[in-house]
């Protein structure tokens, strides 16, 4: 019962918006080209997937995220096991990060672009700016929170350094890191349309701005809609992730 | 009896500051005097805040005396060691390992290979009865199943000093009684020094061959007594209520004191 709802009134919700969406459109405000009906949407749809435009656009762009995110990943990841293993660095950096932090990745597209040129790459550090800094201040606070008992132990029995890392430090930490890792893989997709609004033929935040180029809002909203969903997915699938390292901890 | 008694753990004009967050520096532990014998069950005993997990801090090396002087086997504590072995009320066991991963870690730490570190462990688990739970992890476990998890970790590794920080204090009344006795009955077989911290004085009585009473404010050392009954003792004979009486006796004054202070103080 209660998963049928939790089901259904999502669904309803849903199924109300179409409902609205299709009832304003259908008053005629604006002419089809500029407020496309959700069956032209569908439409549209029907046709980037039957042109065979639709996967390569979505292939596309998952690449382009991926490769920024596991790279934020890769180099956040042993930065803030270092900087929460050594509290007089991180005070010497975390000023630093601290303004460096809320500068939006966009700020830096001009710089990017001069930098990097076009093709994937400015789309790429885009992406890692946008995970870089909550996968490093998630790793860093995650690993000053390790309980003092567990390090206490660690170093009553005598373990070395590296054992103390790898064996204490690392798995005591994971968890919260985790959810490091779960928030930054959501805001960092909230990028991935700017990353691909400029310099790239492809992808889906390219589909969005050429869409609009010619007039093809029904595009748009396809690009729009796709972006979201996959978003959700992705955020499900991490959240899958995180709530089974949970499990394997005894913790949640 | 013909054994001299060898002093592992002397403690001279030992004391111990904290700095208060106000900046005050505040006395945890009066300059104590203490000598524990080897192979000795020795108990910690009195009111929270009067310095016993201070004092053990200083013995085990996790902390430094403010001034005095901290021998083991006739040597300055400078650290932590690995053959002094502290169990800690809270367990201290890593939620992520198996019961068996939790008592290999000590081992593996020593450098001792993955098949001696697996017998040990064994042998170990084996003593606390929980040879059938080594695949489970701490989450499953109840509180004296965990006590027991870090008993074994302890043991494992042959310590020759065990330190305990109250560790039966968050088990109910059942567990706690089951495992003094399953503690006595494994440091009779081994003997290692224990040296006991508890805030229970008939848990002081069972498991002591003497009884350290300490009182706060500062922290020192008010009263040692020597317990000179046979183990296992039974907890309702009239031996165990004389000295029963005796240390009520004596924490009557050390609270009597301490009302008297607040009363002065106001
Ligand atoms: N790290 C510390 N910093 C400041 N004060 C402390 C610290 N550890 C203990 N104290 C103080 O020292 C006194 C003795 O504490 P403690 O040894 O923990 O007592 P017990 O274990 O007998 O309850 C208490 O007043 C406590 O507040
Ligand atoms: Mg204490």
């Amino acid at each position: 019962m209660k998963q049928l709802r939790a089901i259904l009134a999502p669904a309803a919700t849903f199924l109300l918006l179409l409902g609205l969406w299709q009832w304003v459109a259908a008053l005629d405000v604006y002419p089809e080209y500029l407020f496309p009906s959700p069956l032209a949407v569908a439409q549209g749809f029907a046709e980037l997937f039957s042109s065979g435009d639709l996967w390569p656009y979505i292939g596309i762009s998952l690449l382009r995220f991926a490769a920024g995110y596991f790279a934020a990943a890769l180099i956040a990841l042993p930065l803030g096991l270092f900087f929460g293993r050594c509290a007089p660095l991180w005070g010497a950096v975390d000023p630093l990060i601290q303004v460096l932090r809320p500068v939006s990745p966009i700020a830096w597209f001009p710089l990017i672009s001069l930098w990097f040129g076009i093709g994937n790459l400015p789309a790429i550090v885009i992406i890692f700016l946008a995970a870089f800094y909550p996968i490093l201040l998630a790793t860093v606070a995650a690993v000053r929170n390790v309980p003092p008992l567990y390090l206490k132990v660690a170093e009553n029995f005598g373990a070395s350094r590296r054992k103390v890392l790898w064996d204490v430090v690392v798995p005591a930490a994971f968890p919260q890191i985790t959810v490091g890792l779960h928030i930054a893989i959501g805001s960092a997709w909230v990028f991935l349309v700017a990353g691909e609004m400029l310099g790239v033929r492809s992808g889906l935040g390219y589909l969005i701005i050429d869409s609009r180029n010619n007039l093809r809002t029904d595009l748009v909203l396809v690009g729009i809609v796709l972006i979201g969903l996959l978003g959700l997915l992705i955020d499900r699938l991490m959240g899958m992730g995180e709530r089974w390292v949970k499990r394997q901890w005894g913790v949640a | 009896m013909s054994e001299e008694k060898v002093i592992k753990i002397r403690l001279h004009q030992a004391e111990k500051c904290f700095r208060s967050a106000r900046g005050e520096e505040q006395q945890a532990l009066a300059p104590v005097d203490l000598e524990i014998a080897a192979g000795s069950f020795v108990c910690l005993v009195g009111p929270s805040g009067c310095g016993k997990t201070t004092l053990l801090n200083l013995v085990a090396g996790f902390e430094r005396p403010t001034s005095g002087k901290v021998e083991i086997d006739g040597c300055p504590v400078t650290g932590s060691d690995r053959n002094h072995i502290m169990i800690f009320q809270d367990y201290g066991l890593y939620p992520w390992k198996s019961v068996l991963g939790n008592v290999l870690f000590g081992l593996r730490a020593r450098g001792i290979s993955a098949d001696e570190a697996n017998e040990r462990a064994l042998v170990a688990l084996d003593m606390v009865g929980l040879r059938t739970a080594v695949d489970k992890h701490p989450h499953e476990l109840s509180g004296g199943m965990k006590q027991r998890v870090a008993i074994a970790r302890a043991l494992a590794v042959a310590p020759d000093i065990l330190f305990m920080d109250e560790p039966f204090a968050a088990l109910d009344a059942f567990t706690r009684i089951h495992l003094q006795d399953e503690l006595l009955r494994i440091w009779q077989e081994r003997r290692p020094t224990v040296v006991f911290v508890t805030h229970d004085l008939d848990e002081a009585i069972t498991l002591g061959q003497r009884v350290v009473l300490m009182a706060p404010k500062p922290g020192r050392i008010q009263r040692v007594l020597d317990i000179p009954l046979t183990y296992p003792r039974e907890r309702t004979r009239d031996d165990f209520a004389f000295f029963r009486r005796q240390l009520f006796e004596e924490f009557h004054l050390v609270h009597q004191q301490a009302a008297d202070d607040v009363e002065y103080s106001i």
